[in-house]
C-alpha cells in the first residue's frame, strides 16, 4: 500500500435544489480509499447512498456534486465528461446495490446482462464475452452456469440473484466496488454467504471497497475500517475493531441501542439526535491523522 | 431430440424424450409443466374468445329483433298483401322461437351469411368484403403513423423530461386530443388538397384508376405494388396520406402519453440505475434497457389504438368519401337496413375481440415473467 489512495475525496457536497431552498444530502466528506473494506453507517437520510453515487457521477440534475478533491488514482474524476466518466463507471468503480429484484433488468436474460457489462469495458467479440460470463458465475459459486446464463431474474432467488449481481459488476475488473446495502434485502440465511463470496473476491483482485450498511454488526466483523455518518456528514472514523470504543456519542447512542444477547437489558437506549452534530466543525485533523496509514 | 426421425418420432413425444437419460431431471420437469400452463392458458384465452363472441352475436341478434324496423316490411314493401306478407316471415325464418332463430342466426354468421342488404341489393357479406378492406387499410396507415412517431416521441420526451421534445409533445397531445376530426380534416382538405395540391381528393384514387388493379387483397396500396402498376400507387397513397396522417394524428396523441407516462416509470426503476453503472450511454439504456420493458404494455395500447380506428373513423370516412365501413354502416343504418347494420357491427366487434386476444398472446410472448 504505498502512494496515493484509490480514492481520495475531500469536502464531497451534494445539494438539491427545492422549494425551501437549497438540501444538502451530502455536507462535507471526506476520506481515503485503499486496497481495503471501508464500511459506511448511518441511519435512513445520512448521505451514505448519496456518497456512493456522487462517486460514480450518477447524481442526476439539478442536484448538484462539488468537492474540494474526488480523485481516483491520483487523476480527478469529478464533473468528468460525461463520455469520459461512462469508462469509469463500470470499468474502475462499480457498484452492487440493494435488491437484485429490481436491479436487474426483469426481461433480460441473466447472461447478456452480465456480457453486456463485461464487452461495454472489455472489447472482444460475443465467444469470449460468454466464456467470461460463464466464468464469472463459476466464481460466485454458482453450481450450474450454463443454465443459469439463459434464465431471467425472476427465476433465480435472492442470493443468487445478488451473486449474479456481483458476477455482473465484477466482470471487467474494476477497482472499487461500492455496495450499497447487498445483503439488507437478502435471507439473513444466505448473507454470511453472499458477503463472503463478494469478500473473497474483492481480496483476490485487491480491489477497494466501500460498504455501505446500516448495520453497525455486519459492518464491525467484515470491514476494516468504519465511517460513521449523520445528515450528510462524517461523524466519527475509526477502525471496525474499535468501534465498541467509539468516542461520538451519536456512534455510542447507535451501539447501545442494539440488543446484546450477553447483556440483556429491559428496555433498549433509544438513539438520541442533537443538533450540534449536523453543524459541530468537523476536525480537519481526523481525516488526515486517520488509522490505517493509508496516505 | 427427435429430428433424425420425423415420422415415427413426433408421434410419441414422450417415448422419444425418454431415452435420454443424460437429461436432468430438473429442469425437464420445469419445462413440463411451464408448457402446461402454457397450454391452460392458451385454453382459457380461447375459452373467454368464444364467449365473447358469442356475447356479441347475443347482443346483435337482440338488437336485430328489438328494433322498431320491421324487416319483413323492408323486404316486401308497403304494399303487399297479408298472404304474400305472411309468406316472407315464414320465409325468413321469423315465424320460429326466439331460441331456434338465435341458433339459426349463429349458423348463418359462422357461415359467413349476414343476408342480404336493402340498400345495395347484394349479400351483406359481399358488401363487407368490399369496404372492410378500405377501413382496414386505412386505419393501419394511421396506426402506423401513430406509432413512428408517437413512440420515438414519447421515448425522448420522457428522457429528456421537461426539455423541449418534451413541451411539443405536451402541446401536441393536447391538440390532438382536443381538435376535434372533422374541422381537422376539412382544413386538411383545404390546404393540401385545395391550395397546395400535394394531395390526392377525396375517394380511395381517382376515377382513372378505378377497378385497374387487379384485386387480391382489395387493399389498394398492397395490389398495385403486387401488380407493379406504380402509377396505381402513386395515386392511393396520394389519397390516402391525408387521411390516415389525421388519423395517425390522434393516435400518436394517445400512444406518445402512454409511452411517455410508462418510459418514466420505467426510467426511475433500480435496474436503470445498474445499467448506468455499467457504463452505458444514455442512448443504451433507455432503448435497450428501459424501451425493452415498455414493450409489452405498449402492445396493448397500439392494438387499442388500432380497434378504434377500425370502428371509430366514421367522421373521417365522411369527409374524406371513403368508401369504408364507417361509411357504409351509418348510410344503411339511415336507410334503415338491418341486415347490413348488425354484419358491419359483427365485423367491427370480431376485429376489437381478436385484437385483445393477439395482444394477450402477444403480452405473454413479450413477457418472460408471463409463463
Amino acid at each position: 500500500m504505498t502512494g496515493a489512495p484509490l480514492l481520495s475525496i475531500r469536502d464531497l457536497c451534494v445539494t438539491f435544489p427545492t422549494r425551501q431552498g437549497e438540501f444538502q444530502a451530502v455536507r462535507g466528506v471526506s476520506f481515503d480509499l485503499g486496497r481495503e473494506r471501508l464500511g459506511v453507517v448511518g441511519e435512513s437520510g445520512s448521505g451514505k447512498s448519496m456518497t456512493g453515487r456522487a462517486i460514480l457521477g450518477l447524481v442526476r440534475p439539478p442536484g448538484r456534486v462539488t468537492a474540494a478533491r474526488m480523485d481516483l488514482d491520483g487523476q480527478p474524476i469529478l464533473n468528468l465528461p460525461e463520455r469520459r466518466m461512462r469508462a469509469i463507471r463500470g470499468g474502475r468503480i462499480s457498484m452492487v446495490m440493494q435488491d437484485p429484484k429490481f436491479s436487474l433488468n426483469p426481461v433480460m436474460r441473466v447472461g447478456p446482462q452480465i456480457m453486456e457489462a463485461y464487452r461495454l469495458h472489455a472489447g472482444g467479440g460475443r465467444a469470449a464475452a460468454r466464456a467470461r460470463a460463464l466464468e464469472m458465475l463459476a466464481a460466485v459459486q454458482i453450481r450450474d452456469p450454463e443454465r443459469v446464463f439463459g434464465l431471467y431474474p425472476h427465476e433465480v432467488s435472492g442470493g443468487m440473484g445478488q451473486r449474479i449481481m456481483i458476477a455482473m459488476m465484477l466482470a471487467p475488473d474494476p477497482e472499487i466496488l461500492i455496495a450499497d446495502e447487498p445483503t439488507s434485502a437478502l435471507d439473513v440465511s444466505v448473507r454470511a454467504e453472499v458477503l463472503n463470496i463478494m469478500d473473497a473476491l474483492v481480496r483476490d483482485r485487491g480491489m477497494g471497497l466501500i460498504f455501505i450498511s446500516h448495520d453497525l454488526n455486519l459492518v464491525a466483523q467484515f470491514c476494516d475500517r468504519v465511517l460513521i455518518m449523520y445528515a450528510g456528514r462524517v461523524v466519527e472514523e475509526l477502525p471496525a475493531r474499535d468501534l465498541h470504543a467509539a468516542r461520538h456519542p451519536y456512534t455510542r447512542g447507535l451501539l447501545d441501542s442494539l440488543p446484546r444477547l450477553d447483556a440483556p437489558v429491559d428496555r433498549l437506549a433509544v438513539l438520541e439526535r442533537q443538533d450540534d452534530w449536523r453543524t459541530e466543525a468537523i476536525d480537519a485533523s481526523m481525516v488526515d491523522a486517520l488509522p490505517g496509514g493509508l496516505r | 431430440m427427435t429430428r433424425t426421425a420425423p415420422t415415427g418420432g413426433q408421434a410419441l413425444p414422450p417415448a422419444g424424450a425418454a431415452p435420454v437419460p443424460a437429461l436432468p431431471p430438473a429442469p425437464g420437469s420445469g419445462r413440463l409443466a411451464a408448457t402446461g400452463r402454457r397450454a391452460r392458458a392458451l385454453g382459457g384465452i380461447l375459452l373467454s374468445l368464444a364467449l365473447t363472441l358469442l356475447g356479441l352475436l347475443l347482443v346483435t341478434f337482440i338488437i336485430g329483433r328489438v328494433m322498431p324496423i320491421d324487416p319483413v316490411l323492408k323486404v316486401v314493401g308497403e304494399r303487399a298483401t297479408p298472404e304474400q306478407y305472411e309468406a316472407a316471415r315464414q320465409a325468413m325464418g321469423l315465424d320460429q322461437p326466439l331460441a331456434v332463430q338465435f341458433l339459426t342466426y349463429i349458423g348463418d354468421v359462422l357461415r359467413g351469411d349476414f343476408g342480404r342488404s336493402i340498400s345495395t341489393g347484394h349479400p351483406v357479406a359481399e358488401d363487407l368484403r368490399r369496404v372492410f378492406p378500405a377501413t382496414l387499410e386505412l386505419a393501419a396507415m394511421g396506426t402506423l403513423i401513430g406509432v413512428l412517431a408517437g413512440v420515438p416521441l414519447g421515448v425522448v420526451a420522457a428522457a429528456r423530461r421537461g426539455g423541449w421534445v418534451d413541451q411539443i409533445a405536451r402541446v401536441a397531445a393536447l391538440v390532438g386530443y382536443s381538435m376535434p376530426i372533422f374541422w381537422l380534416g376539412l382544413m386538411g382538405l383545404l390546404v393540401f388538397y385545395g391550395i397546395l395540391g400535394w394531395v390526392g381528393g377525396p375517394g380511395r384514387q381517382d376515377i382513372l384508376y378505378d377497378g385497374m388493379v387487379p384485386e387480391v387483397t382489395r387493399l389498394l396500396l398492397i395490389d398495385s405494388a403486387l401488380a407493379g402498376d406504380w402509377g396505381a400507387f402513386r395515386d392511393a397513397f396520394g389519397h390516402i396520406i391525408l387521411p390516415a396522417s389525421l388519423l395517425g394524428y390522434f393516435s400518436l396523441a394517445y400512444i406518445s402519453r402512454m409511452t411517455r407516462s410508462f418510459m418514466l416509470e420505467q426510467l426511475s426503476a433500480e435496474y436503470i440505475t445498474t445499467a448506468r453503472v455499467k457504463g452505458l450511454s444514455e442512448g443504451r439504456v433507455v432503448w435497450g434497457h428501459a424501451f425493452r420493458n415498455i414493450a409489452v404494455p405498449l402492445v396493448t395500447v397500439i392494438a387499442l389504438s388500432f380497434g378504434s380506428l377500425l370502428e371509430g373513423s366514421v367522421l373521417t370516412e365522411i369527409i374524406f368519401s371513403w368508401p369504408g365501413i364507417g361509411s357504409y354502416i351509418t348510410k344503411t343504418l339511415l336507410a334503415g337496413d338491418m341486415n347490413a347494420v348488425l354484419g358491419g357491427t359483427i365485423v367491427v366487434g370480431v376485429c376489437f375481440i381478436g385484437l385483445n386476444v393477439l395482444s394477450d398472446l402477444l403480452y405473454r410472448f413479450l413477457d418472460p415473467r408471463a409463463a
